[in-house]
């Protein structure tokens, strides 16, 4: 059973260098990829009535686009270089998802790229690969 | 929306409104005069009553608070047996982590009670008291705990027969289990004239208690703070309901969800706040809270201090309850219909916290807050969100100032999910389509600018007509269903208990 790494991607630039950074580790231990695309979303926010009846039908379109404009093209370009790539887009709270799916798949690593918030509200209130370093207990590889 | 539509709608708006601008010191009283005759007629008929005693005692008020107890009694007093339940399903402990990004029912309940949460919590409660004495406050708790049974009943059922369209958008609400529901039963044509009288009373229900009763108190509680009868705008009830129209057009016609979106987040932290100055008024008075319970079951069994003795307070406290929670009236239903559960049970549990948090939490607060600062004597022959403002005002002369911010955002976040209960019910009768969608929400902007200018009388008898108008159809149909959502329920209960649903957290 090979390794898995996980890579947080969301198509920014930023996320496309990790996925490659991530790509050159995963050859030479002959891992696999596991790419993830966390939608931010909390159970405990306010929709208006509108919202409320539109929700599952914007779901399903979020998803696809996620799926289709963002995920699948990266997989397809590792593919096509010669990796095993798998990829998944979820709903949730960034840092925790990517931890949980790092949990179920029983993967090695984590791959993510660094925040390019430095203003006051991620001093105030984290980002994402600070809060998943934290709450993380398997590596988590931070690219800048 | 282009806004080229949006703009050709407000002047559309503007025209209509300024039209008998000729007579301008007396536009107010002409809209009034034009309106309240059909007000009275119209609240006649609804509040038909029969004398009892020295009150009045209205036949719909009865139906209320029968179908409260019945449900109560029929599904062993459901409301008391699901709380911790219903905590549970909100918290989102048996929620499938595959079904994040779908409706949860924490929102579905938020949204619903922001629209619930209004001006009746606020002004309502004090017209009680001033009618009814402090002892209205006992039946208006008892009548809140009776409505988790009946709300429990409509939403249940508005998840069950809820229309799930293609695209994946939802529509849901009594419409649609009357006739749904009772198709299946062979009552087909009961069901359907059942479901097109609900939908007739609740488009004016909108333009009623959703919208003229919501602007009214606004404006009067603006008037107040700037000044009395010596503001600015005290004759000016158009030009605030203009102002109203504008914005509630900005969200409604011209789609600018944002606005709704921060009222609807502001909501809740006003209800926390009010709710938290209403504590710290208490404690204040701490040695008169004996007294206040006092007045309050003194009042409910001998009638002191109400018009009309014992009946006239129960009445006073059924029907703010009511007006208040909309427990029976089925319209929280639509709201609550859009959640994402294969169990149409849990949304009927969770929506039992509804006239919880509503009526026995928050219009608790206001009366206790009237009673305990001694407000009825002091601020005699004042009603309405003036009297609340008055007790308030006793212990922080800089309330009056934030209540009116509260009264606003509650009065707007109301109107704003009451003009998407009146358009459901547009769309079912008439079908769906933009134009047909402008129409109604053109009207609606009328109806804000016609429910500021006219006095309180007219408009809240008006607005209560047909909010409880809509019941008469609503729980009509709710006791043909009851043995649809005993199953249901029955049958959710008993896997929670097995363990076949299981806690995901």
């Amino acid at each position: 059973m090979p390794d898995i790494y996980i890579v947080a991607y969301d198509g920014s630039d930023a996320s496309r260098r990790t996925a490659q950074f991530a790509a050159e580790r995963a050859k030479l231990a002959h891992a696999h990829l596991h790419l993830v695309y966390v939608l931010e979303w909390s159970p405990y926010s306010f929709l208006t009535q509108e919202e409320l009846a539109e929700r599952h039908q914007r779901r399903t379109q979020e998803l696809e686009r996620a799926t289709q404009f963002v995920l699948t093209p990266m997989a397809q370009e590792l593919t096509a270089a010669g990796y095993t790539v798998s990829a998944e887009v979820r709903y949730g709270n960034v840092a925790k998802t990517i931890h949980e799916i790092a949990g179920e798949k029983n993967a090695k690593i984590i791959y993510i790229a660094k925040s390019n918030d430095s203003g006051l509200a991620s001093r105030l209130l984290g980002n994402v690969p600070g809060t998943l370093i934290q709450i993380a207990n398997i590596p988590v590889a931070v690219v800048p | 929306m282009k806004p080229i539509t949006l703009f050709q709608a407000l002047l559309t708006l503007l025209t209509l409104v300024l039209l008998p601008l000729s007579a301008q010191a007396s536009i107010d009283e002409t809209i009034n005069n034009a309106v309240a005759p059909i007000a009275n007629a119209v609240s006649s008929v609804i509040f038909f009553s029969v004398p009892l005693g020295e009150a009045q005692l209205p036949l719909i008020v009865l139906w209320l608070i029968i179908a409260a107890t019945i449900f109560t009694i029929y599904f062993g007093f459901i409301q008391f047996r699901v709380p911790a339940l219903a905590i549970r399903l909100v918290r989102g402990v048996y929620d499938d982590p595959k079904h994040a990004g779908e409706v949860s029912h924490f929102q579905a309940l938020a949204t619903a009670v922001s629209g619930t949460v209004g001006l009746g919590n606020i002004a309502g409660v004090a017209v009680a008291i001033a009618i009814g004495g402090p002892g209205a406050t006992f039946w208006m708790i008892l009548a809140g705990l009776l409505g988790m049974a009946s709300k429990f009943t409509e939403c249940t059922l508005g998840v069950k027969y809820r229309n799930e369209y293609p695209d994946g958008s939802i529509s849901g609400g009594p419409m649609y289990y009357l006739s749904k529901g009772l198709a299946l039963q062979n009552k087909a044509a009961l069901g359907k004239f059942l479901a097109v009288f609900f939908a007739i009373c609740c488009i004016f229900g909108a333009f009623g208690g959703g919208n003229m009763f919501q602007a009214n108190q606004a404006f009067q509680q603006v008037v107040v703070v700037t000044g009395g009868q010596a503001s600015f705008l005290a004759d000016k009830g158009w030009l605030f309901g203009l102002v109203l129209a504008v914005l509630t057009g900005a969200v409604i016609i011209g789609g600018i969800q944002s606005i709704a979106r921060v009222t609807e987040k502001l909501v809740p932290f006003m209800a926390i706040w009010y709710l938290g100055t209403g504590l710290i008024i208490i404690l204040m008075n701490i040695d008169k809270l004996g007294w206040a319970f006092g007045e309050i079951l003194n009042g409910a069994f001998t009638g002191a201090g109400a018009t009309g003795g014992i009946i006239g307070a129960l009445i006073q406290g059924f029907k703010r309850a009511a007006f208040s929670n909309e427990a029976g009236v089925g319209s929280a239903s639509i709201a609550h219909s859009a959640v994402r559960t294969s169990e149409p049970a849990t949304e009927g549990i969770v929506s039992t916290l509804e006239p919880f948090i509503d009526t026995v939490v928050i219009c608790t607060m206001t009366a206790l807050v009237i009673i305990i600062t001694g407000s009825l004597s002091s601020g005699a022959g004042l009603t309405g969100v003036e009297l609340t403002s008055h007790a308030f005002g006793t212990a922080f002369s800089w309330f009056p100032y934030l209540l009116s911010v509260a009264v606003l955002l509650f009065a707007f976040s109301t109107m704003i999910s009451w003009s998407y209960y009146g358009l459901k019910a547009w769309t079912y009768l008439l079908g769906e389509g933009k134009t047909k969608e402008l129409i109604f929400k053109l009207i609606f902007l009328v109806f804000v600018v016609l429910g500021s200018s006219m006095s309180l009388g007219p408009v809240i008898d008006f607005s209560d007509a047909m909010i409880f108008a809509m019941s008469i159809a609503n729980i009509i149909g709710l006791y043909l269903l009851m043995p649809v959502v005993k199953q249901e329920v029955n049958q959710y209960l008993a896997k929670i208990k097995t363990g076949q649903i299981k806690r995901m957290k």
